[in-house]
């Protein structure tokens, strides 16, 4: 049903991803790829993949923006996937009831047996979380990896999200944001975490980290601006010779 | 983490399956989506690959795996893949191949090779690419007696090998690394995207969460790693050895140095001999025994550097006992340091860097080492037998690889790098740059080229490896004449420290017959027609060039080995198809590239995980079978039959180097019980296979830092086979090997190079860190190429071969000159414009894109996105081809014609080092035309019987059928 | 967004069969309209067919059209559900309202008026889709629902013109087309200038959080080629292209079919018949362009992740 749950769910599983390690390597985006290509929303179809204009569904894309300017300026890897909104408009506009929220954990999935392929939930995502298969006629998403963290096949370690897991930087985590004691909760709150288009109103599960300010001025790493010359009077030794040479 | 999953209020729940087991096998092997080596789980279902991740227990990547890792099956199951082997049955180039059995092919092979041995062995130049099996490769090459061998190093990295090794017996990446978990302060020089991957990757993150250091980067460009810097320093290619003299002036000036550092582990204090003119002018005085001497402060007389209580000074003139005068290396160090145009206001125009951010780093790297000290609570004990009780470091840590490596300068520029490194006390100590086990090694490795005419006989194997450092000019491979006696030039007088080869020159001059003819060019897994050769276009060119006189082509045969369709496939007589890297027994072994951490000794297999569909060979088996066909001695036994009869396991298991140390260091023994040296065990594999194809012993704790002077260490690393005797490996701040060559440059000694060569040698074999301007740019007109052109490879695609892969090549189909914006709009350039990019050797047509993260003076781009049509069995129109483009089309392998009509080589003149990023260009609007990157090649034909290229692919479709019973979800186009 | 032809179609002819469907449910009750079945039947195939054929045209848009009956279900939520309830519903007072007027000879006053309601509650619900729809600011917005509705009734008036025309004109009735023209000018006008000037609801800096760190640009797309989400929602129009589209929709589907729809003041018989046709053809296709441009122009949030600085 589309209708949002009527209690929203205590558990809010979701990801916080730190904008601040994360170095654009794409690995998160290819292993989600690959996990999910045999998983519950599979195939992952790809179009034309050897052809002049590849195009696949993929739940998990990395953007790259430039920042501010000069010395200000700053290079910024964006991961972008599935944000799994409190309030999710992709699921309330769905005509069918394949769009829906999970009551238990917030995750918002597609039954892609219920899906017509309208495609009115990817007018609704401002994130562009929703990925039209045009080949299987319906809409596929993130599925935060169901297969995964709930698969009792995994060891524990193991039952996070495919994009957590491989994360070379550790700049993705996982957990419960509806617990405010969760690890995740706590490096949201620690580090400002914010929420993308909040003007939305869509109220993201998801967080992101901002880049932390960088250390590039006199005196940032407790160090002066510049060394002072060594002194003549402390100038035993090698000093004096230094000292010596540079007055020659 | 999460614990209920099963809470199905929803109907929509019902049909989802959150308990299936992604794999009825998971087997644990190698990854070789690019040269990491990580440690993966290759999840198996239904025979077919479900999925592949990090191996948690792997000490490379503990876990976490990239894309190109993660982009595996769609490599393993290309339609790229060649199928059998060919012969080529159309003129050269033009793709038209015939397919042939194996028993064909290698009778083929075995016929020109064995001819070939049986007459002059040099004829055969068998070169590698970005194999992992050079530990097997140039064993080989030795054992068939030909001395033209190398692989991809020469035009790679060698410069910082080669540095590195001569001055401090170890280097970056696969020797040594960061020590993240101390260091205060990271300095990071010319990293490309990716390179080393998941370790720097999981580096870095563990350093920024940490939020107690500094990391800084110095590259033209402001992506990837330089992204997350805390400092991003956008230098002009080619001038960090300028920032790196002025920030070593900076410290000097205010004797920010580790004296006591450079005075026991360092050759700083070592007299160096002041005799303009004399033949040892410049060497190190030495007392009768050989040992070096220095000046003892206390007792102010000359004593043997060995001798423990000396307090050695490091500067001033000293008189020797036979009267002449010396004075300490640190002295003359200094001096050159020192000099004006080193000061960081001199160097500020040419870096681009403002003089006031330089001595801000310099106070930085000061503060970080001397004010931020780490100690760590283990007693040690030098090689002197001096007792510390504890552990106590610079915490400044640097890592340097190809931005600085591909410059004409880039020997001396490491050079520099290592020098600043050692003047802080900042080599293995904590928080500093640590060695990875075999390293550190003496400075260099007592290991020389071989190939003199003595050496190479026909029908005989030489009497020692191909490669190898010379320490003097008698090391070096020449003619009675002075010209070089191998293909490549590598250890002659135009590359003379050529430790890894010089692999981009060996088409060029096999073509040219200079310094001499070949027979066959023997290829493996390098893309010589295309992206790994400069001056492609001339590349194809030479090699399908023929002899007006006779006919033949004047690269005679060439054979070669790659597991897909790529452009060199082409221009092969004899194609070898290899199999993928899920499909055979491979070995990352202690005498190649390790995989080993600053913690602990490690190697690693790779293992068979599905078997091949099509008749193909690991070329590492077809090289075995080769060479039991050819007879030759180290695969034969003395009556013929074969020594390893099992292949290349048997090879893995059995072969061994010298007694006791084999291919594999872990579970030797018969009853496998030894660790790095120990006789053969016949269950070896097995026991790799049990533990998950690797092999890792940790260090003693007592003997993990400072081990090149720690005697826990040296000792354990003789017990393991590292290295030969557990002596001191004293960092070299002054190189007195390049100073031999000096001399010899000056007409001292029996080796000397042919006048036309001298001038060149004598200045650039300087002992004391140097920097001048790479050759390209000094050569050509600043004006008329007024810009910087280089390259780096993508992160999804660093370091990996397999462009034709579906997940990756959407992330990149196509690539783009990226030009600053400032710069664009003084050209009158805006996004997406047609550019002509003009070189002293030619002219591309490219598309444009703006950004501001890069050097003004700079352009850039994704480096090996370009393919040729038709080939990777992409489609003919395929962005790669269409959009995409190789700078390297612009990149000539000489310089431009010097006054006396001679060419060198685009190298570095000490190691020969391919100088891909000297290139300088300029940069024009053009009308956009067909909107078609130039040049353009004929489309290449796809191998026969290749798969058609699938117009959908729903990869995994069958997996979730099997789950579902769901008729909609089955045939996946593969 | 893209402009889908079939989406676009679709609301072209349902909105002018369900405008001229509640023309016929609100005027034939009272009298207005000619009682004769022959004009019951052409204007009710006429409305019942551009229904039929938009809907049959919208379903060109799904990816699992066998499935389309699903969408009736989540009306609780779904504007597009409740478009689909409303137009099957619609179709129940239509149908009666068709039967008695054609084969009985008896215009069901109810079920007129039902029709009529049914008709414009199914265009609101249209319009509702898209003015609901957050992530669009220029479809987000209070113009959209006056514009859906009075282009609708526009449309339908210019074909209840021309079949009046045929059938038996209503001089009292003239007055309608030009008033609903001038309304609905008035109302697309209005939606121009309001997109035009609206402040961005969000920008590249809102979306990716980084705003605060200086203005965001886009350095390199996840990936080399198009995918489906700047297939579908990144169309672009160019500025001067919209501005000249603007000015066709304005005089095809307003001023030529405003000037034609003044003809039966002063012309009858044939001449007003031909005016009274090319009226609804005009103003029509000018509805059609119109809604091209109601898709090309709008611009989706999620460009802003893609290079676009702002929406």
């Amino acid at each position: 049903m589309t209708s949002l749950p009527a209690q929203p769910s205590a558990k809010r599983l979701g990801l916080v991803i730190d904008l601040d390690i994360c170095v654009g390597c794409h690995a998160c985006a290819v292993n989600c790829k690959e996990w999910n290509s045999g998983g519950v929303a599979a195939p992952l179809t790809d179009l034309a993949p050897y052809g002049a204009d590849p195009d696949g569904v993929w739940f998990n894309r990395v953007h790259t923006f430039e920042v501010g300017e000069g010395a200000a300026g700053r290079t910024v890897h964006f991961p972008r996937s599935c944000l799994h909104c409190a309030e999710p408009a992709c699921v309330t506009v769905c005509p069918t009831g394949a769009s829906y929220k999970r009551a238990e954990d917030g995750i918002v999935l597609v039954n892609e047996d219920l899906c017509i392929g309208c495609k009115l939930c990817s007018w609704a995502c401002p994130y562009g979380a929703r990925e039209f298969d045009e080949d299987a006629g319906v809409m596929k998403k993130c599925t935060l990896c169901i297969d995964r963290i709930y698969n009792t096949t995994f060891d524990p370690e193991d039952r996070v999200p495919a994009c957590v897991a491989t994360c070379p930087a550790s700049a993705r985590h996982f957990g419960d944001l509806g617990d405010p004691d969760s690890a995740v909760s706590k490096l949201v709150a620690e580090r400002e975490g914010f929420d993308l288009m909040a003007e939305m109103g869509y109220a993201p599960t998801n967080k992101y980290l901002p880049p932390r300010p960088r250390q590039q001025s006199a005196g940032c790493t407790g160090a002066p601006a510049r060394l002072a010359p060594a002194t003549p009077a402390q100038a035993g030794g090698l000093l004096g010779w230094l000292d010596r040479l540079l007055s020659q | 983490m999460p614990d209920a999953g099963n809470g199905n209020n929803d109907r929509q729940d019902a049909t989802l399956r959150l308990d299936t087991s992604s794999a009825d096998r998971i087997t644990r092997t190698t990854c070789y989506m690019c040269a990491c080596r990580c440690g993966i789980k290759v999840h198996l279902k239904d025979g077919r690959i479900r999925y592949i991740e990090g191996n948690r227990d792997h000490p490379v990547n503990k876990g976490v795996l990239c894309a190109k890792g993660s982009a595996g099956i769609m490599t393993h199951y290309s339609p790229a893949r060649l199928r059998k082997p060919l012969r080529r049955v159309g003129p050269r180039g033009s793709g038209e191949y015939q397919e042939i059995e194996w028993d064909e092919a290698m009778a083929i092979a075995t016929d020109w090779l064995g001819a070939i041995r049986r007459s002059d062995p040099r004829k055969l130049a068998f070169f590698t690419g970005r194999d992992q099996s050079q530990a097997l490769t140039g064993w080989w090459a030795s054992q068939f007696g030909t001395p033209n061998h190398a692989a991809h190093g020469g035009f790679c990295s060698v410069n910082m090998a080669a540095a590195g090794l001569y001055t401090i017996g170890g280097s970056f990446w696969e020797f040594g690394e960061p020590d993240w978990e101390h260091t205060r302060y990271f300095l990071m020089f010319g990293v490309a995207e990716d390179h080393d991957s998941n370790p720097i990757k999981i580096g870095l993150g563990k350093l920024k969460s940490r939020g107690a250091a500094k990391f800084v980067s110095v590259n033209p460009v402001r992506t990837g790693y330089s992204a997350i810097a805390d400092e991003w320093i956008g230098i002009r290619p080619g001038t960090d050895g300028l920032l790196v003299l002025a920030l070593i002036q900076e410290l000097l000036r205010a004797g920010k140095i580790d004296e006591e550092y450079l005075c026991r582990y360092t050759n700083a204090p070592w007299l160096v001999i002041q005799d303009e003119g004399a033949a040892d002018h410049g060497l190190f005085a030495r007392d009768a025994a050989g040992q070096p001497l220095v000046f003892d402060s206390v007792t102010q007389v000359v004593a043997s550097a060995h001798q423990v209580d000396a307090r050695p000074q490091l500067a001033g003139k000293v008189t020797l006992a036979d009267g002449r005068r010396a004075v300490p290396a640190f002295h003359v160090v200094a001096k050159r340091c020192l000099e004006p145009q080193y000061s960081a206001d001199a160097v500020a125009a040419e870096t681009g860097i403002g003089a006031d951010v330089i001595r801000r780093i310099a106070a930085e790297l000061a503060h970080a080492a001397f004010e931020q000290t780490v100690v760590i609570d283990q007693p040690w004990t030098d090689w002197t037998g001096r007792r510390h009780d504890r552990m106590v470091g610079r915490p400044v840590s640097m890592h340097a690889m190809r931005g600085i490596s591909a410059h004409s300068n880039g020997f001396h520029t490491c050079r520099a790098i290592h020098v600043l490194q050692m003047l802080l006390g900042a080599v293995d100590s904590p928080g500093s740059f640590r060695y990875k086990p075999p390293f550190p090694r003496p400075t260099p490795p007592a290991i020389k080229p071989t190939g003199s005419p003595a050496q190479v006989q026909a029908g005989k194997p030489m009497p020692g490896p191909p490669l190898g450092f010379p320490t003097s000019p008698l090391d070096l491979l020449v003619e009675a004449d002075g010209t070089p006696r191998r293909l490549d030039k590598a250890y002659s007088w135009e590359a003379p420290l050529a430790a890894h080869g010089m692999m981009h020159q060996v088409i060029h001059n096999a073509w040219a017959g200079d310094p001499h003819k070949i027979d066959t060019l023997f290829l493996f897994m390098a893309n010589m027609s295309w992206n790994s050769s400069m001056n492609t276009t001339g590349t194809i060119d030479m090699l399908t060039d023929k002899d007006p006189a006779t006919g033949d082509y004047r690269i005679p045969h060439i054979i070669y080995s790659d597991a897909y369709a790529s452009e060199m496939v082409a221009y092969a007589d004899l194609v070898l198809p290899d199999t993928t890297y899920l499909e055979r027994w491979d070995c990352i072994s202690l005498l190649d590239r390790p995989i080993c951490d600053a913690d602990g000794v490690a190697d690693s297999i790779r293992q068979p995980v599905v078997a091949p569909d099509r008749d193909v060979r690991p070329f590492q088996e077809v090289l075995i079978d080769l060479g039991t066909r050819l007879g030759l001695p180290g695969l034969v036994k003395e009556d013929g039959s074969p020594r390893y009869p099992g292949g290349f396991p048997d090879y893995l298991v059995h072969h061994e180097r010298k007694p006791g140390v084999g291919m594999l260091a872990g579970w030797r023994g018969a009853a496998g019980d030894k660790q790095g040296v120990g006789a053969v065990n016949e269950g070896q594999l097995d026991a790799y296979v049990a533990n998950g194809c690797f092999w890792r012993h940790e260090i003693p704790a007592e003997a993990r830092y400072f081990k090149h002077v720690n005697r826990a260490y040296l000792d354990w690393a003789v017990g393991m086979g590292l290295i030969d005797k557990a002596e001191p490996i004293v960092l070299q701040l002054y190189s007195e090997v390049l100073q031999k060559f000096r001399l010899a440059a000056e007409g001292h000694g029996d080796v000397q190079p042919p006048d036309q060569h001298r001038e060149r040698v004598r200045t650039y074999f300087d002992p004391l860190p140097l920097w001048y301007m790479p050759f390209e740019e000094a050569a050509v007109a600043r004006d008329a190429f007024p810009l910087h052109a280089i390259t780096q490879r993508p992160m999804a695609m660093y370091h990996s071969w397999g462009s034709q892969n579906a997940w990756l090549r959407q992330i990149h189909g196509e690539n783009r000159l990226h030009i600053h914006r400032a710069t664009a709009a003084r050209l009158g350039i805006a996004d997406d414009d047609w550019v002509a990019v003009t070189s002293h050797h030619g002219r591309i047509k490219v598309q444009a894109k703006l950004m501001d993260g890069v050097n003004p003076n700079t352009v850039w781009t994704w480096n090996a996105i370009g393919k040729r049509s038709g080939a990777w069995n992409l489609a003919p129109k395929a962005g790669e081809s269409q959009r995409g483009f190789l700078l390297n089309h612009v990149i000539s392998e000489l310089l431009p014609v010097r006054g006396d009509g001679y060419r060198y080589g685009n190298s570095d003149p000490v190691t020969g080092q391919a100088a891909w990023y000297d290139l300088r260009v300029r940069v024009e609007k053009i009308a956009a035309g067909d909107s078609v990157s130039e040049p353009q090649f004929a489309t290449l034909p796809v191998p026969p019987h290749l798969p058609e290229r699938p117009g959908v692919l729903r990869y995994g479709a069958g997996f979730r059928a099997a789950v579902h019973g769901d008729a909609k979800a089955t045939g996946d186009a593969k | 967004m893209h402009p889908s032809l079939s989406v676009i179609l679709f609301t072209t002819a349902s909105g002018a069969g369900y405008g001229l469907l509640a023309l016929l449910g609100v005027l034939a009750p009272f009298g207005v309209l000619p009682a004769d079945r022959m004009f019951g039947l052409v204007a009710l195939a006429l409305a019942l067919g551009a229904i039929t054929g938009g809907l049959v045209s919208s379903a060109f848009h799904l990816g699992q059209r066998q499935r389309a009956w699903r969408a009736f279900s989540q009306w609780r939520t779904s504007w597009l559900s409740r478009e689909g309830v409303a137009a099957v519903a619609t179709y129940l007072p239509a149908g009666l309202f068709g039967i008695g007027w054609v084969f009985l000879g008896v215009v069901m006053k109810a079920a007129g008026l039902l029709s009529a309601l049914g008709a414009v509650a199914t265009v609101f619900c249209t319009a509702m889709i898209y003015r609901s729809l957050k992530p669009v600011p220029r479809w987000h917005n209070r113009w959209v629902v006056p514009n859906y509705l009075a282009l609708a009734l526009m449309s339908g008036t210019l074909w209840l013109m021309l079949v009046l025309q045929i059938f038996g004109p209503r001089p009292e009735l003239y007055v309608l087309a030009p008033a609903t023209i001038v309304l609905a000018a008035f109302l697309k006008l209005a939606y121009w200038r309001f997109i035009d000037s609206a402040p961005a609801t969000s920008t590249a800096g809102s979306a990716t959080g980084l705003g605060s760190l200086g203005t965001v640009r886009l350095f390199e797309a996840p990936h080399t080629s198009e995918n489906y989400l700047l297939k579908e929602m990144g169309f672009q129009i160019a500025r001067k292209h919209a501005a000249r589209l603007r000015r066709i929709a304005t005089g095809l589907g307003f001023g030529l079919p405003f000037v034609l729809s003044l003809a039966p003041f002063v012309v009858a018989g044939w001449p007003a018949v031909a005016a009274a046709f090319v009226a609804a053809a005009l103003g029509t296709a000018g509805v059609f362009v119109e809604r091209w441009l109601f898709f090309a122009e709008a611009q989706h949030a999620v460009t802003l992740f893609y290079g676009r600085s702002e929406v």
